[in-house]
């Protein structure tokens, strides 16, 4: 009997299991709610698993030194993992306001003026998926090493161009946000609306389409930063080694127990920030969805 | 002169023309409707007198100034969305003073101005609400005090009613025209539901694959359709076949039957016209003296609430539709049973040479 096959020969492997699972069985239906709710029950606890072993394992690995939070002592205690910190979340909110003084303006207008060029924008938008981030570090070297734009002899020209890549990476991931956000409320009628009532660009822009994406600029902002943070390539061959993945690169060559500590660290900051766009997004949730019968 | 001024208005997208020589002068106060189909340039030309769509050609003038190139934010014309546009993250007080506070004004001014709005639209313990707290009734009441709280010259509605239900579209439509009346605003208002633009307006322009078939007030329009689109796009229309006995008499026979018509008929004996006849124009019964009569047999009932709609057949082919109002004593014919029907002489409308049944308006308007 082949794997898979049908007939009354039952299939090998879990994805036989999972269709002995499914498949209906005599029996009262309180009889079949009961066996899937427990069905239900394995699979959220082999995905709960699946996500929490690794941090359990981490955290207990970290644990390990004597006294038990030496680790996390030695990294708070160390001057880099702070400064470090300072430094990508600094590149992170430069590259977020500079992402969106790019996105925002370009998808609102591709949305209002241009929708015909809305696939050819994407397509641009996801450009950082194709090309891999050595490649577009290796030719911002090339370009920018040498004159007439020599940016890589100085820290600022540096920090410059890192911000110059990141802004680049974030694309994707900002535009999505973005255009979600803009695909949720009726920007032509709203924009029109603001016109009629005598609303200039800067007014309409600030005053009604921003408010109305909060939650998305949020979404795409922490994306981000995230990004930015846990970047290793283009901060490493820019030399950028304050950078915050560039130190934990560094640290995880040099110590033993102290990477485990800051990928927990860095992880509880993740969360945080997740936490804060859950708080900041359900005030506006009913707001935005409901503008009106189309 | 004239206080809203379309001349020559044109607007073309590419190859397709939306508008073409559109030619319209509305006095100040005046409620102007723009009714016709899905698609015949009303919404369009609406926008280009809002400025969101700038016309390929002729001008467009508002209280003697030249506004066809002026943007949006600086035509101080109100208007009113089919989606009602309110803004999400704005309270219905915010709504609605908007347009005051980009005008600067103060804030007290701002608060007693809402105020009185609120209180015209009959919402006056809802201006701290959002509008995703309101009933789409409630929405498009704020989306109206909003459009009319700085005092536009002309107030602009582009099918504001289509979102509602039926009940709740009469009421409102009856607020408009009250709101509108007692603040005198000079009113464009677009549909596609004649009811609507028959009960609101004072004159309602008729449009057609991007021109004006006819202007005229309600009664005009619907009783003397100046073209044989307008005559059946307004109200329903029994279109019949009928062959000239007598074209000075004005006698016909339609379905081998001799009826009269008040004119002359502009066709030979024996040539064959189509009469339109209004279902409202044709009574149960054999009339007064010397109306015309057509017997038949019922072919359908409808029953539609306030009215009954009858199909009476007169001969195979051609079938003439009647209301009859509806009341608790009525004795509806049953089908197929023996009926005369009658109508006075100066009902039918004459098109000669037109097709039977359903009205095919370009090969009417090609006879006219």
């Amino acid at each position: 009997m082949s794997v898979g096959s049908g007939g009354s020969g039952a299939p090998f492997g879990p994805i036989g299991v999972m269709r002995s699972w499914l498949k209906p069985r005599p029996g009262s239906d309180g009889q079949r709610r009961r066996r899937g709710s427990l069905v239900a029950w394995v699979i959220l606890l082999i995905g709960v698993a699946y996500f929490i072993v690794p941090l359990v394992a981490t955290l207990e690995f970290s644990l390990r030194p004597k006294p038990t939070t030496l680790a996390y002592s030695n990294v708070l205690k160390d001057v880099k993992f702070g400064s470090s910190l300072l430094y990508s979340f600094t590149i992170g909110i430069i590259t977020i306001i500079v992402s969106l003084a790019i996105i925002v303006p370009t998808a609102f207008w591709v949305r209002l003026k241009v929708p015909r060029l809305r696939p050819f924008v994407e397509f641009v938008t996801l450009m950082p998926f194709i090309i891999p981030a050595v490649i577009l570090v290796f030719g911002i070297i090339r370009v920018y090493s040498a004159k007439p734009f020599v940016f890589t002899r100085t820290e600022l020209g540096s920090d410059a161009l890192l911000v110059a890549a990141y802004v680049v990476l974030s694309f994707p991931y900002m535009y999505r946000a973005v255009d979600t956000g803009l695909a949720a409320i009726d920007v032509r009628s709203l924009t029109e609306a603001a016109q009629s009532l005598g609303a200039g660009w800067p007014r309409i822009i600030l005053r009604i389409i921003l408010p109305n994406l909060r939650t998305a600029l949020l979404s795409g902002s922490f994306l981000t930063l995230a990004i930015v943070v846990g970047e290793y390539t283009i901060a490493s061959f820019l030399a950028r080694n304050n950078q915050f993945g560039v130190y934990l690169s560094l640290l995880g060559q040099n110590k033993a127990f102290e990477p485990a500590a800051v990928s927990l660290i860095s992880f509880g900051l993740t969360w945080l920030a997740m936490i804060v766009i859950a708080l900041i997004g359900r005030g506006t949730r009913g707001r935005v969805t409901v503008v009106g019968a189309r | 002169m004239s206080f809203v001024v379309l001349t020559g208005v044109q607007k073309h997208f590419g190859p397709t023309v939306a508008v073409e020589d559109f030619n319209l002068s509305a006095e100040r106060g005046e409620f102007v409707s723009f009714l016709g189909p899905s698609g015949c340039g009303k919404t369009t030309t609406l926008r280009m007198i809002a400025g969101f769509e700038v016309p390929t050609a002729g001008t467009i003038v508002l209280d003697g100034t030249d506004i066809t190139y002026r943007p949006p934010n600086r035509r101080n014309v109100g208007m009113v969305f089919q989606s009602y546009a309110l803004f999400p993250n704005m309270s219905v007080a915010d709504n609605i003073g908007f347009g005051l506070r980009v005008r600067g004004r103060p804030a007290d001014q701002i608060r007693s101005r809402v105020g009185e709005l609120l209180e015209l639209i009959h919402l006056p313990d809802k201006g701290k609400r959002y509008p995703f707290q309101l009933s789409g009734g409630q929405q498009q009441r704020v989306a109206l005090a909003r459009a009319l709280a700085f005092e536009p010259q002309v107030l602009l509605l582009d099918e504001p009613l289509s979102a509602l239900d039926a009940k709740i579209r009469v009421v409102l439509r009856h607020e408009i025209r009250a709101i509108q009346r007692q603040l005198g605003i000079t009113t464009v208002y677009v549909t596609h539901d004649q009811e609507e633009a028959l009960s609101l307006s004072d004159r309602v322009v008729v449009m057609s694959d991007g021109r004006i078939e006819q202007i005229g007030t309600p009664f005009e329009v619907y009783n003397f359709p100046s073209t044989p689109f307008v005559a059946s796009f307004v109200g329903t229309l029994n279109v019949l076949p009928a062959t000239v006995i007598d074209p000075a008499g004005g006698r016909l026979s339609v379905g081998g039957q001799e009826i009269r018509i008040d004119r002359q008929i502009e066709a030979s004996t024996g040539s064959t016209i189509s009469l339109a006849l209004r279902p409202e124009m044709v009574s149960i019964g054999s009339g007064p003296d010397g109306a015309n009569r057509l017997r038949g047999s019922v072919a359908d009932v409808s029953f539609l609430g306030s009215i009954v709609r009858l199909r009476i057949r007169v001969t195979e082919g051609v079938v003439v539709t009647l209301d009859v109002f509806n009341e608790p004593t009525l004795v509806l014919p049953a089908l197929e049973s023996p009926i005369t029907v009658s109508f006075p002489a100066e009902g039918p409308l004459v098109m000669i040479g037109a097709a039977v049944g359903p009205v095919d308006v370009d090969a009417l308007e090609a006879t006219l």
